[in-house]
């Protein structure tokens, strides 16, 4: 019998998708994965709940609302590795640009000042948004960094492909902010 | 820079650099000697044809026999140094330096018009970087765009003061200036007037030229259409020297 998959979970936080769009834009190299890895919650799957144990944690955007902060904690908390996927998760980047407003100042201007009709700030079924936005290493320990925006496929295939063969990868030599 | 002495009258010494012995003039800076021999040492402030700041400290060195570091923009060698220049220290505090650097302001790399041509972006690939250790400041810094052709972006800007220097030392037209302490420090256009009504700028634009950040841009460009070119400053610095 072979060797047992690892285990992957991902999520995306408060971020554009891009840096999940980056993950599949690795192509064919996805069928190769497939041999190893074992994506067993995700955007790109149908399983709803975070499973109990995962090898591999890789979290997508920042944390903005208390949602994100719940996210973040779950993954933490159910998987042995975690990795912040993006600027986003690892700089806050573009959804960290409203720090310097305060909170009511940035629900006013999206709902209210430019609404032509019904202008209302949500409440009902969304998570409330927290009053600064964070990096993922700001709320949990994060063990790998993969930045870019969005990191390029070659970037996370490097690092995916690293930590299958059991090295410890070093992303600065692929990618950087902004990438 | 100084000014190139006569070979015939500058002693010529003999240190040590990482382990390898090199002879350099007596009058030449260790950034000098590890540049023209192919030595990487990581600087921001630094530039060649301009005078020395020593202010990023990106370019401290361990000596032996000398607890302190040394920045190697602005010490000379010396007979007998012996010089590292990539301890595991010197690492270890390049890289909170730049991390520093990252917190303090707003540096959103992937929507300035300097991604992929700017010295901070690099400096912190070069140095390892891949998140900042230390909450962000999250201050809101200013924006001038009231000159006409050019930018000022304060939530870019690194205090450098290349911007300064040059202004100073080769336009000779000394609009740039720093003003404030700390935190509040920033670089200001004449009296910390808007760059637009500057009576003295002459709109040569070597400061955006020199800017190693997205701090000062053209205007009309747009993410990651700003690539700057210095040539123009070892050149007139050298010539300068000549006269």
């Amino acid at each position: 019998m072979s060797d047992p998959k690892i285990t992957v979970a991902t999520a995306w936080l408060d971020g554009c998708s891009g840096c999940h769009m980056s993950f599949l834009d690795m192509d064919e190299r996805l069928v190769d994965l497939a041999q190893k890895l074992d994506i067993v919650y995700s955007p790109l799957v149908d399983t709803k709940v975070l499973p109990e144990q995962v090898d591999v944690g890789i979290l997508e955007g920042s944390i903005s609302s208390e949602g994100d902060l719940h996210h973040a904690k779950e993954f933490r908390k159910h998987c042995k590795l975690l990795i912040s996927l993006g600027d986003c998760a690892i700089t806050g980047n573009v959804p960290a640009m409203r720090n310097p407003f305060k909170l009511e100042a940035v629900l006013n201007r999206a709902y209210l000042e430019t609404a032509d009709v019904q202008p209302q700030i949500p409440t009902v079924g969304v998570p409330a948004l927290l009053r600064q936005v964070r990096p993922i290493h700001g709320v949990v320990e994060v063990d790998v960094f993969i930045p870019g925006c969005p990191p390029h496929a070659d970037a996370i295939f490097y690092v995916l492909n690293e930590l299958i063969e059991g090295r410890t990868p070093d992303p600065s030599k692929v990618t950087r902010f902004g990438a | 820079m100084p000014p190139p002495a006569n070979p015939a009258s500058v002693r010529v010494v003999t240190l040590n650099i990482d382990g390898k012995d090199y002879s350099a003039r007596a009058d030449e800076t260790i950034i000098e000697v590890c540049r023209e021999n192919k030595i990487p040492i990581p600087s921001l402030c630094y530039l060649d044809g301009l005078s020395i700041w020593s202010g990023c400290r990106l370019c401290l060195v361990e000596m032996a026999g000398q607890s302190r570091l040394f920045a190697a923009c602005s010490t000379q060698v010396a007979e007998g140094m012996t010089v590292s220049t990539n301890t595991e220290r010197l690492q270890r505090y390049r890289r909170t330096i730049v991390e520093l650097l990252f917190a303090e302001r707003s540096h959103v790399c992937s929507v300035c018009v300097s991604n992929g041509h700017c010295e901070l972006q690099f400096m912190a690939q070069k140095c390892g970087v891949d998140h900042v250790r230390v909450p962000y400041r999250q201050a809101r810094n200013q924006v001038d765009s009231s000159h006409e052709a050019f930018r000022l972006d304060h939530n870019r800007c690194i205090l450098c003061t290349r911007c300064v220097r040059v202004c100073d030392e080769i336009e000779g037209a000394h609009t740039w200036d720093v003003m404030g302490r700390g935190s509040d420090c920033h670089v200001i256009t004449d009296l910390a007037r808007p760059w637009g009504e500057s009576d003295t700028c002459t709109g040569c634009g070597k400061c955006v030229q020199v800017c190693p950040t997205g701090a000062l841009v053209k205007q009309g460009t747009s993410a990651g259409e700003m690539v700057k070119d210095k040539h123009f400053l070892p050149i007139l610095a050298r010539r300068r020297h000549a006269q």
